[in-house]
């Protein structure tokens, strides 16, 4: 299946974000990404793709785990890739973005894979450059190819996401992964449930389509998919819960918590985890039931795929406007 | 008059107890019952067991203990919402013992009691403290609020998830308002999360001057700071607006002024999880009570004007003001044998919750079993307490009565070991003649 050609039906130059995207479009991202986990399993696993196509990962956050896929994404398609690190503290954010977002767009690059403290900032690049851009997260807003990975995971464990029930509990306030996975699972056909201190629930998420639940012994019974979310500690400012010992207590994944879900539930986290926080260690490290380490390899094929069709698209589009870049 | 109590002890009761001739009144189920010896209520060891009006009618069999109430009201003991117990920390003001004794000769069988004792309540050691140590004693039974924030600071939150696990019945920093906006917002949307109940003392401190009394004529004559009435509203006013944001539940304790019955009146009428207390001193007495510098009268918040004063009555009667707490503030003499600015504000009430508060019925202003409402059923309603109601199977916390007694408040008759009361030499009509608790009857008084 995964060597018969698929229609492209993700007509976009970006992937900024889940949300507004159509299950056509969700569908084709993961059935291109299921052609490169194959790829990424054989021993040759370096194809020529994306010869001459050159990739900026741009990265005004920290981070390794994301930043190494896309990397990796890159090199296994033969793109030429280039890793800027842009400190957030010590530039003047909204100047500097536009700046570097003129000073990239002279250099010609293919495709810019940005991650951005701020939300919206990812978008104000996109519009300001030729080139095709990838929201590697945007501040507290989406993390589209994070949602793509575990759409991904939850497929190929479970056959389907449509119908599915799945808890994402833990700090949904703060969380970018959270966003994009409501929307991208809603549109999939999946029942979704938020759960959470009230405090870490933002305002109006019910409008989004979700049920909220305040207790895990709740929002985990009979669910098919727990989905734990790194509690953003560095992003907080003040009491929206009072220690750490006791979200652990009330909200922490351990085996009692889970007994109400599904006895073959998957658990998943974007990691890093904080163990002892919102994940007991044994449950983590339990591989019957944890997928956090497929999620990893299950990121790197998903950012081929979406690297692929994007290159793909921009590659039409400028035959068709061979003049505007 | 001659007085005794009795300690519960340890063991088993296994002596049934008949209350015969009596009014029987229950404002959980509205029923106002007179019986005479044909008819009451019997106790099996701890619980109530029968209720009715003709439950003796094929007489009482020998083994029952029979009590003559004389005709007497038996009511639900009372539940006190608001005292300050002092133990642990400031035994010299008061002690979990002498609490017990001044509640159960007010009749009041449960209280809840604040967290600023010496330590703080804000661990679940301390929680279990307060009910192992009110065990042991046997006489009232106590509640703990623990507090909100960590050492009362208004800043963080204490754990307020496990304290509830351990026993903490609601959250509060006691006589301190949570002042910060923000973590009160953060605090009504994380209790939401447990559903758990926040108490705010609902005072603007940047509004209150050090040592004052409510501003107007009396504090100008006295040349005293004035407390503005402002700074309860204000502060009441703000925080209706934070539960609306965040759909928290929040109680105010001791409200005193019209307009702060008005805007929690129209806070409910919208549907808003709001509730409130009054205490005694802010229906039964005005600012001129502190006539020439009366330091007993001086309370936090600071007794007003007789417009309040009435307000607060039409509140009571129309429901707007939930219960009736003693809001019970022991302060030794040293505290309060000082010039009128220095002296600690606050005043005792335990003794004084029933017969004052039946004043509301004496006067017509409401009906007795509205009364006994606020100072029984709402209460424990609003903490979910097991009490303040007479059922079947229900613990046979329970008081007898006399509503038409007469005697004059002494403070040197006070039992408790502070005697601060703001009622001194106050003409009260109705007294506590027993105090039963979980079938024991720990308090008896008699004419001699």
């Amino acid at each position: 299946m995964a060597s018969s050609p698929v229609k492209n039906t993700y007509p976009h130059r970006h992937i900024l974000g889940i949300e507004g995207l159509f299950p056509q479009e969700i569908a084709y991202v993961l059935e291109k990404s299921e052609e490169y986990v194959a790829q990424n399993r054989r021993a040759d696993k370096k194809i020529n793709l994306l010869y001459g196509c050159t990739i900026i990962n741009l990265f005004f956050e920290d981070s390794t785990r994301t930043r190494t896929s896309f990397e990796l994404a890159a090199k296994r398609l033969s793109a030429d890739v280039i890793n800027m690190s842009i400190n957030n503290s010590s530039i003047n954010k909204g100047e500097t973005l536009i700046d570097t977002a003129a000073t990239l767009n002279a250099m010609h690059p293919d495709i810019l894979v940005v991650r951005a403290g701020l939300s919206g900032a990812v978008q104000l690049l996109a519009d300001k450059v030729n080139c095709s851009v990838i929201n590697a997260g945007d501040g507290g807003h989406e993390h589209p190819t994070q949602a793509f990975l575990d759409a991904l995971t939850i497929q190929r464990r479970k056959g389907k996401l449509q119908g599915l029930k799945i808890a994402i509990c833990g700090d949904i306030l703060h969380s970018r992964v959270a966003r994009s996975n409501i929307y991208l699972l809603i549109t999939m056909g999946a029942q979704v449930r938020l759960v959470a201190p009230k405090t870490l629930i933002p305002a109006g998420a019910e409008n989004l389509g979700v049920k909220v639940f305040h207790t895990m012994e709740q929002g985990l019974e009979d669910c098919d998919i727990v989905m734990m979310l790194r509690l953003q500690t560095e992003r907080m400012e003040g009491n929206f819960f009072p220690s750490i010992r006791e979200y652990f207590h009330f909200f922490g994944l351990d085996y009692k918590k889970l007994s109400v879900a599904k006895a073959d539930a998957l658990i998943m986290h974007p990691g890093p985890a904080n163990r002892g926080v919102e994940i007991d260690s044994e449950v983590a490290d339990d591989f019957s039931r944890s997928v956090i380490r497929e999620q990893v390899e299950m990121g790197v094929a998903v950012r081929m795929a979406c690297l692929d069709i994007l290159s793909n698209n921009l590659k039409t589009e400028r035959e068709m406007h061979p003049n505007e870049a | 008059m001659k007085r005794n109590w009795t300690p519960k002890q340890p063991g088993k009761i296994t002596q049934d107890k008949a209350y015969v001739n009596v009014r029987l009144l229950d404002p959980a189920s509205n029923f106002d019952m007179v019986c005479d010896s044909t008819g009451g209520l019997i106790t099996r060891g701890e619980k109530v067991s029968e209720i009715g009006p003709k439950i003796f009618e094929n007489g009482i069999s020998d083994d029952i203990e029979v009590i003559d109430c004389l005709g007497h009201c038996l009511i639900p003991g009372l539940v006190d919402m608001r005292v300050q117990v002092r133990e642990p920390g400031y035994e010299h003001k008061e002690t979990i013992e002498s609490v017990g004794l001044s509640a159960t000769a007010g009749g009041v069988t449960t209280i809840v009691c604040l967290p600023n004792t010496k330590p703080i309540i804000a661990d679940a050691s301390q929680v279990e403290f307060l009910a192992r140590r009110a065990r042991k004693i046997g006489l009232t039974k106590i509640y703990p609020y623990a507090a909100l924030t960590a050492n009362l600071g208004g800043k963080k939150l204490t754990e307020i998830g496990l304290l509830a696990e351990a026993g903490a019945v609601a959250f509060t920093d006691g006589d301190k308002a949570i002042e910060n906006a923000q973590v009160l917002r953060r605090a009504l949307s994380y209790a939401l999360t447990f559903d758990l109940l926040i108490v705010q003392h609902p005072e603007e401190p940047s509004l209150v001057p050090n040592g004052g009394m409510n501003a107007g004529e009396t504090a100008t004559r006295l040349g005293l700071p004035g407390i503005p009435r402002e700074a309860e509203i204000i502060m009441i006013e703000r925080d209706i607006r934070l539960v609306e944001m965040t759909g928290g539940k929040l109680h105010f304790a001791h409200i005193s002024t019209s307009e702060s019955v008005s805007v929690i009146r129209k806070a409910k009428e919208k549907g808003l999880r709001i509730t409130c207390d009054t205490a005694p001193p802010y229906f039964a007495l005005n600012d001129q009570t502190i006539g020439e510098y009366r330091t007993f009268a001086k309370l936090s918040p600071p007794l007003r004007s007789e417009d309040d004063r009435k307000a607060i009555i039409a509140g009571l009667k129309d429901g707007t003001i939930d219960a009736i707490a003693s809001d019970h503030s022991p302060q030794d003499a040293d505290s309060k044998r000082l010039p009128f600015t220095q002296a600690e504000s606050g005043g005792v009430g335990l003794e004084t919750l029933l017969s004052v508060s039946l004043d509301l019925h004496h006067n017509g202003n409401l009906s007795l079993l509205e009364v006994l409402e606020k100072i029984t059923n709402r209460p424990a309603e609003l903490l979910n307490l097991p009490a303040g109601k007479i059922e079947v199977g229900s613990a046979a916390d329970l008081v007898i009565f006399d509503p038409d007694f007469g005697w004059q408040v002494k403070d040197t008759d006070l039992v408790s070991k502070s005697k601060n009361t703001p009622f001194d030499l106050r003409l009260v009509q109705g007294i506590v003649r027993r105090t039963i608790i979980d079938g024991r009857m720990v308090y008896k008084s008699e004419d001699e």
